[in-house]
């Protein structure tokens, strides 16, 4: 048993002057052979190792990850937590996500940071307004917390929003989620992996996915720098590198993997205490523990796995800012960064079985999976175990694309594709 | 009180101009010249700041950006104040306001300095282990969390600043005005490219430019000397270009570089006005020289971040350039020959160096015999245990290392001193070479990363100590050897320079030094910003964070505003120490852009308020402003939203004008259509395979409505296209869709049918169209064009014919968007104003009314025709929109005709377009409401939306149209719109509620 | 941000670019022939490539002509250009 953390622990372990902390995790060299293989070992990927032992009682299993875990998505993103999506099916799988990350910090005895100050989205144009409201009685039907607030209450939840009515695109109102909000993104990976570890779960880093064994239509293991390892069933957690990975089973996926752009500022005392978000000017904004504004860019219209974006996304998104904030002319960017984005043409994800049995996705988050980390693991590992979606991602299957049951959520997800 | 620090000499701060400034309310002075830093410590001043964590009291520590602790908050005026200013850069300028940060009550006392006794409680990484319980209390430690992190307070006001973009296309960009930056930009210049040379600072040299020694000469002459000249001589390029106080921010790939010019940062309050603050340059460059040179690295060592410890260089630059000693007793620490340079400069200005600590056991370079000879004690194979001091330093513990060098031994001496300069060697500033995607290389004898040119992912090169060339003689002579091969030069004016400088005894490298205590008790700080300690990273890697990123993120070294310029290497060699690693494998963490913070305001430029977006406004515009027309935003464009008249609310005008359209006449600005010319001659079959319909047999002069599918076949745009020739149609489209329909059928066209002759032109700002609705509309037209044919048998409904008005031409369409006869005027744009007016007139003995967009969705509502993007949202088919009459069964392919039968989009329970009408004739449904069947049903299961809703004035009752599941088969099934304070009964009705017998077209 | 050289107006700026994806995916001749999983094939699965990738673009702020780059997503270099109906190179 790991020893538990808490604030005992940190005054203990002060009296022997840290030396006495155990690993966090292990580090260990692959085995032979695993009754299950995760292939990636971001947020989503652990989260689904984590299930798999917890609820399904899977433990001889191996995470791989091509670098060091949580290095992907899951720690270059802006952190946005929040269920308000459209169409019912995106709404249970948020949700879903969400209830979870409410209790994560002590499911996981590591403190997530998960931080419910709120999210809301701005509507600068009257068909803006009709998609929110439409979004905001939707979600209030399926029992998740959103609210409308006109143009004064807006200003009122958050001051510093430019909400004159003589700025190009003015405030016209918004919707506000309250239980949404941010978490610490490298935090989750880490519990997620230390909670996986003490169930004994292998997580194998620097260990990068060569080929994909099949025997006709099904999987034999996996071929890695490190070797073979063989397993039968294979779940692929590789966000941006799913189609990589895909393309070794001989299969293609409805994904492009284009950049998306992330930026903080120099750190500053609490200036803006919720998350906000204006899909019409394309911005938006929170503000870290630590001080940091971090802001969300857009995509790229390109694929591109070099994790760098083009400059005029950055200088447009921050365009978008001065226009709703122009308090913030002076503040300065400290970093910038890119990651791999893979995009679905409805904008949903894919949680799904595929043709080769043993063959599980879970991929095309797009430009928000780190909201769905908990939720997309529990869901993704109910379905490796049984072979069979939970209820709550069926509709997240690779058939909808032959069918055309899309779940279209591009009003919902926030960054323009 | 404060000292005067200052010896009179120098060429670089100019003392007869006398600079007051206020640092923390105090006033003092400084001289033009001066950073906030060399002014600071002129007047004694180290303390400046606390840090991050453990709010320890930290002082001013090196000269340049790669400042971690003297960073400060400029002004407080709320819109022009500034936070986390390094005071190592700013130039000092009269009236200067600067205040220290991250402290409270005042930077000499400090309430959270406290936390510096609870440092046995904050090890790296504590807040993931703690703040849990109980678990609805995250909040409300992470208020405390929030109000004690951060550095400087953001303004509050918006800027009034102006910040500018300049494009630079050159030959050859040089980054770095340092001797190799220089040598490069000579020959560059020399051989005719056109060239740039940025320089972060306001004076060009580099650390050369003060460097007066005899161990260092060029030609015979000092090295600073020598460069001067060069300099002097740079005005005889005209194709050279000189950008100082410009910093380079990114390098982009293929060449795509940023610069920040700062233009008036220095400049006094009055000097600002009406000046551009900051300057972005946007550089592409065939080639790229980066010269950035490098930083020194401080040692890490118990209690290494006392204010009054700074680098070594810098104290040699604070007194050979700014003129500035930083004590009076100072001492050097040091692993390598620099601090002897340091030595020596403050030696000549009669600066007592004490003691030098030098963790070698010896070295020979002319430098150390120049001290040795001066007489300077020097304590070799020694190195500092502690320091002492909380303010500022007072002295300094050292003893003897091992010789292993990883324990002490011996007697411990205690040192006075009011300053410790640290020298740990030298860090090539390669940043700007990774961020353009090249690789590094680890150099074991220096323990440096330097760019590995085989990996060079541009055209570019790196030269002088950025690419580990730190002696003079080596730096020069490869500078000019990599120039000459990199800008393909044969002989070169700088062939035969005589160089002569100090060779440099082997550094001995301890990335972290011994202490007489255990590490345990001890602080050797990293990353000084960010209060991370050497015990940090091991407690990391004891915990099984293996990877130098998961070091990093856990410990939070490098993540300060300096990016961990001055801590990456250290925290990189504990790590290969502690693991037994090579740190030439460990690689390093990626050094994102931007090199230096770059301001928001400089990165968005002009770009803001009304340059935010275009705005597009139709030819017509000025007369709706003099008019009173409210306006809405439909893409970037303006349209007249409503006209209100009096003290008329939307509603009444809406109102009002809906009534007279249907009474009387309306008259409608609709030129934002988008309208695409299609000539070719086999225009109509690519209609056909572009529309659902068919076009084939569209006669001449007649008009039709299309639906235009995406490939999945779902709606994507609808419009009238009309046949103005057998090889020439006008297309209409959607406001907000035009430009796209353009690309796609552009795409289309281009890639897929290339065999068609057809030809595209957007004509949408070079026509406008001007919307005449209403049982006088004939009555109207008749008066201003009194020779046109307007009976049904001639000129009937959906057609066009060519006309003139007052000898211009024009083509009048008979289409009817709001089901009343109607006719659209289209006219060259330059006409259009004046056509419009004559329409006024010539209307007003009918009552003629100008309406706006609102207007014309209720009256297209109340006909039940769909505004696509309203009333569908992409995932509607024909069919769904009850439009399957539009769907030409017979035609063999169109775009999305395949997707129409997938086993989905055939199913029939999908959601349908339908209208509603609500139990209360005067309830006005919410756009966006949702429908449902059973409201006590848990989970609620939502039918469908509302999508348009109006109150109609020509029905007397609230109507809408709606998208619901099966709605085709649902008519007059009384459905619920659950609100949050009600629930409103609705009825599924026909879409159409006025005029179902279309009388009023031809009426 | 890349240089694109326009095969009809030679290098220019990407941003007056516009990108169309993966090239050469004809649209079927005969899209009522095909099976639905067919028709998704050529609606929405995608190669993806990581490596040398053949793609459309467009020089939409300029002649608006589609033409094809041969462009390596793994370090967006571009290594051919090419007009629509020509030959690739390098296949």
């Amino acid at each position: 048993m790991k020893n538990k953390y808490s604030i005992f622990s940190l005054i203990k372990n002060a009296l022997s002057n840290h030396e006495n902390w155990q690993r966090a995790w292990r580090d260990p060299e692959p085995k032979k052979e695993y009754d299950a293989i995760i292939v990636g070992g971001g947020g989503h990927g652990l989260a689904t190792a984590y299930y798999l032992a917890k609820k399904h009682g899977m433990t001889n299993i191996a995470v791989v990850e091509k670098g060091w875990i949580g290095g992907g998505n899951t720690g270059r993103n802006t952190t946005i937590i929040r269920s308000n999506y459209l169409w019912d099916a995106s709404a249970g799988l948020y949700d879903h996500a969400l209830k979870i990350w409410e209790n994560l910090s002590q499911e996981l005895n590591y403190n997530v940071m998960f931080s419910q100050r709120g999210v809301m989205n701005l509507a600068h144009n009257l068909q803006d307004v009709r998609d929110l409201k439409r979004r905001t009685h939707a979600n209030r039907l399926n029992g998740i917390d959103a609210v409308w607030l006109n143009t004064e209450e807006v200003k009122k939840f958050c001051p510093i929003i430019n909400t004159s009515p003589n700025i190009r695109y003015p405030v016209l109102g918004g919707t506000l989620q309250r239980r949404a909000g941010t978490a610490r993104h490298d935090a989750v990976a880490w519990g997620y992996a230390r909670g996986a570890d003490a169930m004994g779960v292998d997580i194998i880093q620097n260990c990068e996915v060569k080929g994909i064994k099949r025997n006709g239509d099904r999987v034999e293991g996996i071929e890695t720098n490190k070797g073979f390892i063989k397993t039968k069933k294979i779940g692929v957690v590789a966000a941006g590198h799913s189609s990589v990975i895909a393309n070794m089973a001989g299969i293609k996926l409805p994904l492009e993997s284009k950049p998306l752009q992330a930026l903080v500022s120099e750190p500053v005392k609490p200036i803006i205490d919720t998350v906000v978000m204006s899909n019409a000017v394309h911005a938006y904004v929170s503000q870290s523990d630590k001080g940091e504004l971090v802001i969300g860019a857009g995509t790229d219209a390109y694929i591109s796995y070099t994790q760098r974006g083009s400059h005029d996304v950055i200088e447009g998104t921050l365009k978008a800012i001065l226009e709703l904030y122009p308090i913030f002319s002076r503040m300065k960017m400290l970093r910038q960064w890119g990651g791999i984005v893979d995009i679905c043409p409805d904008a949903s994800p894919i949680i799904s079985k595929t043709n080769i049995k043993g063959l599980y996705f879970n991929c095309g988050w797009g430009t928000g999976g780190f909201k769905a980390t908990p939720g997309s693991g529990d869901l993704f590992a109910h379905t490796i175990a049984n072979d069979e979606p939970h209820k709550l991602n069926a509709a997240f299957n690779l058939n909808r694309f032959v069918s055309g049951d899309l779940v279209d959520e591009h009003g919902a997800a926030a960054v323009a594709h | 009180m404060s000292k005067n620090l200052r010896i009179n000499k120098n060429n670089f701060i100019d003392q007869t101009i006398r600079i007051s400034f206020k640092f923390n309310g105090q006033k003092l002075f400084g001289f033009k010249g001066d950073t906030l830093a060399s002014a600071l410590l002129a007047n004694d001043i180290h303390l400046v700041g606390r840090s991050f964590k453990y709010h320890r009291p930290r002082g001013i520590m090196t000269c340049g950006s790669e400042e971690p602790n003297a960073i400060v908050q400029i002004g407080n005026d709320p819109s022009s104040t500034e936070p986390n200013v390094r005071a190592t850069e700013i130039e000092l300028y009269e009236g200067l306001e600067a205040y220290s940060q991250n402290c409270w009550p005042s930077v000499n006392f400090d309430i959270g300095g406290i936390n510096n006794f609870l440092s046995p409680l904050l090890p790296a990484g504590f807040y993931y282990k703690t703040f849990m319980w109980p678990a609805s209390f995250w909040e409300k430690y992470e208020f405390f969390i929030r109000h004690s992190a951060g550095l400087g307070k953001s303004p509050t006001k918006p800027d009034t600043d102006l910040y500018d973009h300049q494009y630079a296309h050159c030959d050859v960009l040089i980054i770095g005005g340092g001797i190799s930056g220089i040598l490069s930009a000579k020959l560059a210049a020399e051989k005719g490219l056109n060239t740039i040379l940025i320089d972060d600072k306001n004076c060009l040299g580099g650390s050369t430019i003060y460097q007066e020694d005899d161990c260092f000469k060029i030609n015979n002459d000092y090295s600073n000397k020598w460069l001067k000249k060069e300099i002097d001589n740079f005005k005889n390029y005209p194709n050279l270009l000189i950008k100082k106080r410009t910093s380079l921010a990114a390098f982009h790939g293929y060449n795509y570089l940023l610069a920040k010019e700062n233009l008036t940062d220095h400049l006094g309050a009055n000097e600002r006005k009406n000046k551009i603050r900051q300057r972005l340059w946007k550089i592409r460059a065939k080639k790229v020289v980066i010269a950035t040179g490098s930083i020194e690295r401080p040692l890490i060592f118990n209690n290494n971040d006392r204010p009054g410890i700074l680098l070594s260089s810098s104290i040699k630059k604070y007194i050979d350039f700014f003129g500035v000693k930083n004590g009076n007793e100072i001492s050097l620490f040091t692993n390598n020959d620099s601090a002897y340079e340091t030595a020596i400069s403050l030696n000549k200005s009669g600066v007592k160096v004490n003691t030098i600590i030098d963790i070698r056991e010896n070295s020979t370079s002319s430098l150390v015999k120049k001290i040795q000879k001066i007489g300077i004690n020097i304590l070799w194979g020694h190195t500092i245990v502690n320091t002492n001091g909380y303010k500022r330093i007072k002295s300094i513990n050292v003893q003897k290392l091992s010789a292993n060098g990883e324990s002490v031994v011996g007697k411990r001496i205690k040192i006075n001193c009011d300053c410790l300069g640290m020298s740990g060697g030298w860090t090539p500033m390669v940043h700007l070479f990774t961020q353009s995607g090249g690789k590094l290389k680890f150099k074991d004898k220096d323990y440096i990363f330097i760019p590995d040119m085989n990996k060079s992912p541009s055209d570019q090169i790196s030269v002088g100590s950025c690419n580990g060339n730190f002696e003079l003689d080596d730096l020069i002579s490869n500078t000019i050897k990599n120039i000459k091969i990199f800008l393909d030069l044969d002989k070169t004016i700088y062939d035969n320079l005589n160089v002569v400088c100090s060779k440099e005894s082997e550094k001995r490298n301890i990335w972290l030094l011994p202490s007489d205590k255990p590490l345990s008790k001890t602080k050797p700080f990293l990353d000084f910003q960010n209060d991370s300690t050497a015990k940090d990273v091991k407690l990391a890697l004891r915990e099984g964070f293996k990877s130098i990123e998961h070091v990093k993120r856990y410990t939070t070294t490098g993540m300060g505003t300096d990016q961990g310029k001055l801590s990456n290497m250290h925290a990189l060699g504990i790590i290969a120490d502690t693991t037994g690693t090579n740190m030439g494998d460990l690689g390093t963490t990626t050094f994102r852009p931007p090199f230096t913070p770059l301001t928001f305001g400089s990165i968005v430029g002009r770009n803001v308020g009304e340059f935010f977006d275009h705005t597009r406004k139709t030819a017509i515009h000025d007369w709706h402003v003099e008019n009173n027309a409210k306006f809405e935003n439909v893409g970037q464009w303006k349209r007249a939203w409503y006209f209100p008249k009096n003290n008329e609310t939307m509603f009444q005008a809406v109102q009002r004008e809906s009534k007279a359209a249907r009474d009387g006449a309306g008259i409608l600005d609709a030129s934002t259509l988008g309208k695409i010319d299609i000539q070719g001659t086999d225009a109509s079959e690519f209609l056909n395979r572009v529309y659902t319909n068919a076009w084939s047999k569209l006669a001449i002069g007649k008009c039709r409505y299309g639906l235009m599918l995406n490939e999945d076949g779902m709606v994507y745009d609808d419009g009238v296209t009309t046949r103005l020739g057998e090889n020439h149609y006008i297309m209409t489209t959607t406001t907000g869709g035009a430009a796209n329909v353009l690309s796609k059928l552009e795409d289309y066209l281009q890639t897929e049918w290339p065999e068609l002759d057809v030809y595209l032109t957007t004509v949408t700002d070079q026509y406008s169209t001007i919307s005449i609705c209403g049982p006088r509309s004939k009555n109207i037209v008749k008066k201003i064009i009194p020779d046109l044919d307007l009976s049904d048998v001639n000129f009937p409904h959906m057609s066009f014919k060519n006309s003139k008005i007052d000898n211009v031409n024009c083509r009048i369409m008979r289409i009817s968007f709001t089901g009343e006869h109607s006719y659209e005027i289209n006219i060259q744009s330059n006409y259009a104003k004046d056509v419009w007016i004559k329409c006024m007139e010539a209307g007003k003995e009918f009552n003629i009314t100008p309406y706006g967009t609102e207007t014309m969705h209720l009256l297209r509502a109340e006909k039940g025709f769909i505004i696509t993007g309203q009333d569908t949202d992409g995932t509607l088919t024909p069919s769904d929109l009850q439009m399957d009459w539009i769907i030409g069964k017979k035609k063999y392919d169109f775009i999305g005709k395949r997707s129409l039968y997938r086993s989905d989009t055939i199913r029939e329970d999908r959601k349908q377009l339908v209208g509603l009408l609500t139990e209360d004739p005067l309830e006005v449904l919410e756009e966006g409401a949702q429908l449902v069947e059973d409201i006590n049903k848990k989970p609620v299961e939502m039918l469908g939306h509302v999508t348009s809703s109006y109150f109609s004035p020509n029905l007397k009752k609230s109507i809408a149209l709606a998208v619901v599941r099966s709605g085709k088969k649902l008519k007059g099934k009384r459905l619920i719109v659950p609100m949050e304070n009600k629930n409103i009964n609705v009825t599924i009705t026909d879409t159409v509620f006025y005029d179902k017998e279309n009388k009023r077209l031809n009426a | 941000m890349f240089i694109i050289n326009c095969p009809y107006c030679g290098e220019r700026d990407q941003s007056e670019f516009s990108c169309g994806g993966e090239a050469h995916i004809e649209r079927p001749k005969q899209p009522t022939e095909l099976s639905d999983d067919q028709w998704a094939e050529y609606l929405f699965m995608r190669k993806n490539i990581k490596g040398i990738q053949f793609e459309r673009w467009n020089h939409a702020h300029g002649c608006r002509k589609w033409f094809n780059v041969v462009r390596d997503t793994s370090n967006d270099k571009i290594h051919a250009v090419y007009k629509m109906g020509e030959r690739p190179p390098l296949k």
